[in-house]
């Protein structure tokens, strides 16, 4: 007897650039309509910014979760300073969301709290053995690093218990690649962390990097490092399904996020691969799921 | 405070132990570790006679297995931690939680240090690991401020190791993809950064071009000298300028902090530079084992010497120096 598929699922990861309230909350009054099924909440990148207060943002959560949308609310990516510990332990011990960690320190809170939790791309899970240590503690979704190749994530899922954590694949938007303390949006207009003057909320989708001889290379999100390029990984839903992947993330930016679900939705849905270029303004990439340089 | 040296090979394994290093750090002929560069490091039948070496120097012996595990070829980060405990090596440098899960295991006694490449950049993340594998040290990512790390300092979680010379990486480490989206290969599972193999020096009518994977890192200008291609020290458009839009050609050197360091309670200070050659390593040894004597013998009364500035700056990259990230401005 065949075996259906079951029907892969589909989620938006936190906005990862400064947009400002009203932006994002109009954002997610639009995604509550969308035929998403998890949504992640929260600023990862940068601590000073503070579009949201924390009660706004639970209010969105609320509002996602009347829609019968899974809710998520994702730490900050690098901790440093007491305050963004302060700032993990109130999201990790929220008593309602899931917690997608980012960060070990997070994991630290909730492993002490006894909380599940999501492990983030920026965890450094690239083994069978590692995602097991984590799931003990409480890992119950894994988001593979964006480098893991399509071929490596098959090894693992071969490897791994059959009770293992879900996999979320990493499979639309610009890929985080760097973090740093400087922040580089900054340092681009002359002046410092400290003194940033938030000049990071002027480039709703990252600020463009080139080489000199005019290649689109990175985009600079605070002290994020993006990828230039769009990573897609639809063209190859044919294989996700031997690897273990039952959700697939699209990371929103400032251009038709909402419009791309309901494209990938659909396609998916008709058993046809989504076409989005129409949709993006920028090239697309998939190399580090063929086993090759990222930006290919 | 414990001097930590670079021995990438032979010659820096000598040129450390006789410049006065209290311990040094090696590496395996292959991708466990963070500088997987042709030519380095050591085979594993040698480890043995590298211990052996320290000991005549009273010096200690840290093996750095400090690249991720690579899917389906666990075999050899296992292999690599056996061949280092057979060794009788005086500690680990270690990053992956399966590398730190099976040491802590099947070596109770063998000390583990967290690796950099950990990205353990608070106390909730040290006291994690030390909960789980019992870690003995941690060192420290070059993103932190003094101030941060005096905070860190403070929970005495693990010991510290911090970074006092060197390359500067100026993303978290462990935490950093710009190589193998150029490349390919992951420096994380490895080893190595801006790959040789990728590296081109070309020379144009526009000047002299570097290139990573074919990608324009940098071009210079007739006699402005060029860097080795990395691309956080490249030159790139953004804004409708061209510049350093991560960080200039430079090396940090924290030789202004030791005494802060000290009244820290920093365990010890690293130098990086497994890449580098024995001259280099002596260099540094030599000028920071002054300065760590020196700050000892009266520790109210020390300045860094000129003499000492002036060697550390001859290693620097582009004969530049910093504070990095320790200083707060720096962001």
């Amino acid at each position: 007897m065949a075996v259906t598929p079951a029907r892969m699922r589909l989620a938006i990861g936190p906005v990862l650039y400064h947009w400002s309230d009203d932006r994002l909350i109009d954002f997610y009054r639009t995604v509550a309509e969308a035929p998403v099924d998890i949504v992640y909440l929260g600023e990862t990148v940068c601590s000073k910014r503070r579009s949201l207060k924390w009660t706004e943002w639970l209010k969105i959560g609320h509002m996602l979760q009347d829609r019968d949308k899974e809710v998520v609310l994702s730490t900050l990516t690098l901790v440093e300073a007491e305050s963004e510990l302060s700032q993990i332990e109130r999201v990790c011990t929220n008593g309602e969301f899931l917690v997608e960690a980012n960060d070990m320190a997070a994991i630290h809170v909730l492993a002490e709290n006894g909380h599940p939790f999501v492990g983030g791309a920026a965890l450094n899970i690239y083994n069978a053995q590692t995602l097991a240590r984590l799931q003990q503690l409480g890992l119950t979704r894994w988001i593979p690093p964006l480098e893991l190749s399509g071929v490596a994530l098959g090894t693992i899922a071969r490897e791994r218990d059959p009770d293992a954590p879900e996999i979320e694949l990493f499979a639309f938007g610009r890929m985080p690649l760097a973090y740093s303390a400087r922040c580089f949006t900054a340092r681009a207009h002359d002046l410092t962390r400290d003194h940033c003057d938030f000049i990071c909320s002027q480039y709703p989708s990252g600020l463009k990097v080139e080489t000199q001889d005019g290649q689109h290379f990175f985009a600079l999100n605070g002290l994020q490092t993006q990828s230039g390029r769009i990573l897609n990984l639809l063209p190859h839903r044919l294989e996700f399904s031997q690897t273990g992947i039952s959700i697939l993330r699209i990371s929103p930016d400032a251009h038709n996020t909402v419009e791309l679900i309901h494209r990938i939705r659909d396609a998916l849905d008709g058993g046809e691969t989504p076409h989005v270029s129409d949709l993006i303004d920028a090239s697309t990439c998939d190399g580090y799921w063929q086993s090759q340089a990222g930006f290919i | 405070m414990d001097l930590v040296a670079p021995a990438g090979s032979r010659g820096a394994l000598k040129a450390a132990l006789a410049a006065g290093a209290d311990a040094v750090y090696v590496g395996l002929r292959d991708q466990t570790n963070a500088r997987n560069f042709p030519g380095l490091n050591f085979d594993p039948r040698h480890l043995h006679e590298v211990v052996s070496a320290a000991k005549r120097y009273q010096a200690q012996v840290y093996v750095a297995i400090n690249t991720y595990a690579r899917a389906g070829a666990w075999d050899h980060w296992k292999a690599a931690v056996d061949q280092a405990a057979d060794a009788k090596v005086s500690a680990l440098i270690a990053a992956d939680m399966a590398v730190l899960d099976y040491a802590s295991r099947t070596y109770p006694d063998l000390r583990l240090h967290l690796s950099v490449q950990a990205s353990a950049t608070n106390w909730r993340a040290l006291r994690l690991y030390r909960e789980l594998f019992n870690i003995r040290r941690a060192v420290l990512p070059r993103v932190l401020s003094l101030t941060q790390i005096a905070r860190l300092a403070e929970h005495d979680v693990v010991p510290l190791e911090v970074f006092g010379f060197g390359s500067l990486c100026i993303m978290v480490e462990g935490r950093c993809l710009l190589s193998s989206y150029a490349c390919g290969r992951s420096p994380n599972n490895y080893g190595a950064c801006s790959p040789a193999e990728s590296v081109e020096w070309i020379s144009t009518p526009q000047g002299l071009e570097t290139r990573l994977a074919g990608i324009l890192i940098d071009r210079f200008a007739p006699g402005e000298a060029a860097g080795y291609p990395t691309l956080c020290k490249g030159r790139f458009r953004v804004a409708n300028r061209i510049r350093h839009v991560f960080e200039e050609p430079t090396s940090l050197n924290t030789l202004d902090l030791l005494p802060n360091l000290a009244a820290l309670g920093i365990e010890a200070i690293k130098l990086e530079g497994r890449q580098r050659s024995p001259a280099y390593v002596t260099q540094a040894v030599r000028t920071w084992r002054a300065a760590l004597d020196a700050y000892q013998s009266d520790p109210q009364r020390f300045i860094p010497k000129d003499a000492w500035i002036r060697a550390l700056g001859e290693l620097a990259e582009g004969q530049q120096t910093t504070l990095g990230a320790y200083a707060r401005v720096w962001r």
